[in-house]
């Protein structure tokens, strides 16, 4: 009873009952969320992770942009199923340098965590330009535009540069060379292609589109080719990760 | 729930319901409570939920987390139950990695069980780009007819594509290239006049006036070396035979004067890095009984 009727200073002191609040939730974040940031499995230690070239994070940019997150996820649940259909199911480690992640949480189109060198460029192309084209019952939008327009990159190292401050390691040689990396990655042979390689391993450096210009198109398509690409899972020791 | 509602019994009179006692400049509230099937269900999940931190992994703590007294693992239950289904699927797998074509079209079991993975895998895999039935599409190969590029459509020159792929990253890849004839190798009107010849061979109708001799002096001077002097194609080299009526990308002559200036060279994956060796020779089996058998 006299608990009750303590409970009227909060009923009637809007400010007390919204610190109330504050607390209570708090301690709920703190419960829930501190933990994982200590938690050692929570992201496992996998070989191959780097983060997103200059041109796959422009490309990043414009699925974001374009909202391909609420069609797609990118999230193979470990199900027999979607292994059987995806691939090896998605780990942490893979999204830990997306800001934010793109795991999505509906699957009008096919699941993207594993897209990557799955379909051609030319595909890609032409998918994006006109899904109809290459697959007559699809419901996707066209993205006609994409090729059509040149990619943004001038602001790309700053964004490098704020992605570094949430802990994402890009070097200051990174940001420096960012639009030449850029660049380098959208051509065929291009010299400084080798020193990309080296700063992001993996990463696939060609002429993704129409030569000598850069689209939007060939920024996406370079980033969908490298998802889920980048671990090398005859050396991932799943054993050593289970939960 | 109500602290007051035992020390006022007030009846509201236009509802008959009992009040909580509560006013608000002369409003009083009803006390109708929670149906009590509600209430107790409500509370029985709260008791399974304290059951099910019990069970499953559930709390998180400094460096770890309660793993549950099942010791269950989501990630554990994907692995046992994908090797579950390569176990089962294992003893056909072996017998049809071993066996040739004619062995496979011979056993009813053996086929149905490659048609059956090669269908489903296809259609994942390969329809985005061959179309569902493999009817193809602009630039994307019709894998039903009995026309093939690459090979004569033999299961082992199949196998050996769809691991490889074309023009892929994989070393041992199918390669070949279209050059592009329009960078500095052709003049614009050597180019419209191999088109126009090219058309002729396929029988199709070229612009009065043509000469088609200066057209086919240009065929055999740079096109014969991959498509053959009587252009029938190379199927070593993925150069298509150009007397059939079977175009990739279009027989109309703005799309082939496209491909002779700047080239053609369609990639396919590699799918040896992401099927199985045993889905892959189902994908083989699969495609041949497309309708494409030789």
């Amino acid at each position: 009873m006299s608990l009750w009727n303590k409970h009227a200073i909060f009923e009637k002191n809007s400010i007390l009952l919204l610190i109330g609040v504050l607390i209570v939730i708090s301690i709920g974040g703190l419960v829930e969320i501190a933990p994982l940031f200590y938690l050692k499995s929570t992201i496992e230690k996998v070989e191959g992770i780097r983060p997103y070239t200059p041109l796959e994070l422009a490309g990043r940019n414009i699925y974001v942009r374009e909202g391909c997150y609420t069609c797609h996820s990118q999230m193979i649940r470990a199900l027999r199923d979607e292994v059987e259909r995806y691939g090896h199911y998605s780990l942490a480690a893979e999204s830990m340098y997306d800001h934010p992640f793109q795991w999505g949480s509906k699957r009008n189109g096919p699941d993207l965590a594993r897209v990557g060198n799955k379909y051609s460029d030319d595909w890609q192309r032409r998918h994006l330009e006109n899904p109809r084209a290459v697959v007559p019952g699809s419901i996707m939008p066209a993205y006609p535009w994409l090729a059509k327009t040149d990619v943004d990159l001038t602001h790309i190292d700053q964004e490098m540069k704020v992605l570094s401050m949430e802990g994402v390691p890009y070097t200051p040689e990174m940001i420096e060379k960012a639009s030449i990396d850029a660049k380098a990655q959208a051509v065929d042979d291009d010299p400084n292609a080798a020193d990309l390689v080296k700063r992001y391993p993996k990463a696939q450096a060609r002429a993704y589109g129409e030569k000598g210009r850069i689209t939007e198109a060939d920024a996406l398509i370079a980033y969908l080719q490298q998802l889920g690409t980048q671990v090398d899972f005859k050396l991932y020791d799943g054993k050593a990760n289970l939960r | 729930m109500s602290v007051t509602s035992h020390d006022h019994q007030e009846i509201d009179a236009a509802t008959g319901t009992a009040t909580t006692g509560h006013e608000w400049d002369g409003i009083r509230e009803l006390n109708t409570p929670l149906p009590k099937w509600w209430l107790y269900i409500f509370y029985a999940t709260i008791v399974w939920a304290l059951g099910y931190w019990v069970v499953y992994p559930a709390i998180p703590l400094a460096t770890s987390f309660t793993k549950g007294v099942i010791n269950y693992s989501s990630r554990a239950e994907a692995t046992a139950e994908v090797s579950q289904l390569v176990a089962a699927r294992a003893p056909m797998v072996a017998q049809l990695a071993k066996a040739s074509f004619d062995d496979i079209q011979k056993d009813p079991k053996m086929l149905t069980f490659a048609r059956a993975q090669g269908k489903a895998a296809f259609g994942d895999n390969c329809a985005p780009c061959h179309g569902t039935g493999g009817g193809g599409s602009k630039a994307f190969p019709n894998l039903v007819d009995d026309d093939w590029m690459w090979g004569t459509g033999t299961l082992e020159e199949i196998q050996a594509t769809i691991t490889h792929g074309i023009r892929s990253s994989d070393p041992n890849t199918r390669q070949g290239n279209m050059p592009a004839f329009g960078d500095g190798v052709l003049k614009p009107i050597e180019i419209s006049a191999v088109a126009d010849y090219v058309r002729s061979l396929s029988k199709l109708p070229v612009d009065q006036g043509v000469d088609l001799k200066a057209g086919q002096k240009v065929f055999a001077d740079n096109c014969a070396a991959c498509h053959g002097d009587n252009a029938k194609g190379n199927q070593e080299l993925g150069a298509p035979n150009l007397t059939d009526q079977i175009w990739l990308y279009g027989s109309d002559k703005v799309t082939i004067v496209e491909g002779i200036t700047k080239g053609r060279g369609g990639m396919m994956p590699n799918w040896g890095d992401r099927l199985d060796a045993g889905t892959i020779k189902a994908l083989a089996v699969y495609v041949r009984t497309l309708g494409g058998a030789r």
